[in-house]
């Protein structure tokens, strides 16, 4: 105890902080701790019992399931995934033989559609994870630490954030180009660009969670206990917003899934031969198969349609029973 | 108040400062010049139109001859028009303002009638209908639904125009240019209301919600006045006031048009300028766009900042 004294003086404020620090010193550590831990894991069981509960949000993951399964094990099943060309049978319309008809090498649209997919939403994934995770850990740690990293962090993103995100995710796009990078390696570097655009409205977010757990009792004992920062941090801090990380993140993949898209779709993101959603749908710059030939880029739109949504009702069932509080 | 503003108006310049830099260096990054991407020229004549350019000058060179310029209020000249950048802005910008406040407009309109109607009925059929909707208007890609749109109600049903501002070679004046300009940005309007329209209506949802639980709310009924009073009056109004601080957000995208809806239809705006310049790699013009959006960006935060703060006075700033 006295070994700690020096250390905290200078961290309590008010007489109140110093009533609570006594309390909180008296009490027995291991055992608050154990109790917390229960209290914890049965919140998460009772908020997934109300999850499972909700149909709309139970259906938007089913459907998100459902894409998975089929992008990732549906090809398997396909005769055509080689991707071999074949002019004999090009820009056929659906039949019985490609179900969504095949496009202008002859390709199978339909194992096309669900290769694309696998790209999609492993970027759609990806990107998200790692915005998610520079942008809390950024963010705890400006609002852990304040001061000076705080300011360096948060100025950054707010420069990030002034800066129109279409036209940064441009040159970067273009930029990719020019430097001729393999386009199997193109998916993971618009994985980076959009964690770049990302990231900084999540710590932001995080930023704000952080100051005011930080003030909470908790807290106090922690300081109390002598615990390390990073114990603080990675132990304290950021489990209690992890509810709200989830939410975000889930709702994150279908913002991330849609800006591929865009960028795949001007030809700036991961560029054909690879396919993605995006890409595909960019054959309806060609007026003729625009006009004529919907099946090519209608069933990559819907796609992405139906994933996105079934994500965001899913995100938002998420939200009720997670983070009541942030519900809009 | 004012030591306030000064305070965030002196960051607001430096942030613009720092993403001007940021900005330059980005663009500079970029590969190819205007000069390179014209086959005609010969090594020579190249050379030549860099030094008139001064495209050969040292990046920080250039990015002071920019910046100086820029707070002479000269944006620079744009290489592939042979005009001024503020005079193109100019010539483009209210055309995008025209699709983005017409689209605006009805999807506040749309937003808060629906947002009421759904607010009152909580939990009904409608309700729960109207969620989906929004979810879907959240989540359906921009290009995606102006080419589907395009197909559906320009290509297949031939009820609208296809895309463009006026019909090609149409000197149509008075009533009739009116017309066809309405004509021609009644996709692009469904389009852009479509996309915001579905979480502007949770906002105002949520809002009228809280609002309605209000102990004033119940007091008003307990006076005995007319439920539709209450609704629109009492309700309403405290409802709306929290909206004024998104005004300042809608900003950029007001007066900074839309990149992708403005190229799927083709739209003689400033995102369209802005995409067709991209390729040509007009650089005076491309910086001078994304500065532009970037200002925007931090003059509407601000403004909801202190609109926020007019809403709401126990809010400090």
């Amino acid at each position: 105890m006295s070994k700690l004294q020096p250390d905290l003086k200078p961290k309590l404020k008010s007489n109140k902080q110093l009533i609570l620090q006594s309390i909180v010193t008296t009490a027995s550590p291991p055992e608050s701790y154990r109790a917390g831990n229960n209290v914890k894991s049965s919140l998460w069981r009772v908020a997934m019992r109300r999850l499972v509960k909700n149909k709309l949000a139970m259906s938007g993951l089913a459907v998100v399931l459902f894409m998975f399964i089929a992008c990732f094990v549906g090809p398997l099943f396909s005769p055509y995934t080689n991707g071999k060309t074949n002019l004999a049978i090009m820009n056929q319309a659906p039949s019985l033989r490609h179900w969504l008809g095949t496009d202008k090498l002859g390709r199978d649209v339909l194992t096309r559609v669900l290769q694309a997919g696998r790209i999609s939403l492993t970027v759609g994934l990806a990107s998200m994870v790692l915005s998610v995770f520079i942008g809390s850990i950024l963010g705890a740690i400006a609002g852990y630490y304040r001061g000076i990293v705080d300011q360096v962090i948060m100025r950054v993103a707010d420069l990030l954030m002034t800066i129109p995100s279409l036209p940064l995710l441009f040159i970067i796009g273009a930029l990719l180009s020019d430097w001729k990078v393999p386009t199997d390696y193109r998916m993971y570097i618009v994985m980076v660009m959009l964690s770049i655009v990302g990231w900084p409205a999540l710590a932001r977010m995080v930023r704000g969670q952080i100051l005011s757990i930080r003030e909470q009792e908790f807290m106090q004992a922690t300081v109390v206990l002598g615990l390390r920062d990073r114990r603080k941090l990675f132990q304290h801090l950021l489990p209690n917003i992890v509810p709200l990380l989830i939410v975000i993140a889930t709702l994150n993949i279908g913002g991330a899934i849609l800006m591929e898209s865009v960028l795949s779709f001007f030809g700036l993101g991961v560029i054909a031969p690879t396919p993605t959603w995006g890409n595909m749908i960019d054959t309806a710059n060609n007026l003729i198969d625009f006009q004529e030939r919907p099946w090519l880029w209608i069933p990559p739109g819907l796609s992405i349609f139906a994933t996105v949504i079934a994500i965001n009702i899913f995100g938002d069932g998420l939200r009720d029973v997670l983070d009541p509080k942030q519900r809009k | 108040m004012s030591s306030y503003l000064i305070k965030r108006i002196s960051y607001m310049l430096l942030i613009l400062l720092a993403a001007s830099l940021l900005i330059f260096c980005l663009y500079a990054l970029t590969p190819g010049d205007f000069v390179s991407g014209n086959m005609k020229l010969s090594p020579e004549r190249k050379a030549e139109l860099r030094e008139i350019y001064g495209l050969n000058k040292s990046l920080m060179e250039r990015y002071f001859t920019w910046m100086k310029s820029a707070f002479e209020g000269n944006f620079g000249y744009s290489l592939a028009q042979q005009k001024p950048v503020l005079q193109l802005f100019n010539e483009y910008i209210w055309n995008s303002f025209l699709l983005a406040v017409v689209a605006t407009f009805l999807t506040w309109v749309i937003a808060v009638i629906v947002g009421v109607i759904v607010a009152y009925k909580q939990y009904s059929w409608f309700d729960t209908l109207v969620m989906i909707l929004i979810f879907a208007a959240m989540s359906v890609p921009s290009f995606f639904i102006g080419l589907f749109l395009i197909k559906m109600l320009a290509v297949d049903l031939k009820w609208l125009p296809p895309g463009g501002m006026l019909t090609t070679g149409s000197n149509a004046t008075g009533m009739l240019y009116v017309k066809e300009v309405v004509q021609h940005m009644t996709i692009p309007v469904i389009v852009m209301v479509l996309l915001g329209v579905g979480s502007l209506t949770r906002y105002f949802r949520s809002n009228m919600i809280d609002v309605m639980k209000q102990d004033y709310i119940r007091t008003a009924r307990a006076k005995g006045l007319k439920e539709k009073k209450v609704l629109f009056t009492h309700a309403l109004r405290n409802a709306l006031l929290p909206a004024i601080t998104l005004v300042g957000f809608e900003l950029p995208s007001l007066f900074g048009g839309s990149l992708i809806i403005e190229k799927i239809f083709n739209w003689p705006g400033i995102g369209q300028l802005y995409m067709s310049s991209f390729s040509l790699r007009d650089y005076p013009l491309l910086m001078g766009f994304t500065m532009f959006i970037a200002i925007l960006t931090v003059i509407g935060t601000l403004l909801s900042d202190i609109l926020y703060h007019i809403a709401d006075p126990r809010v400090k700033l």
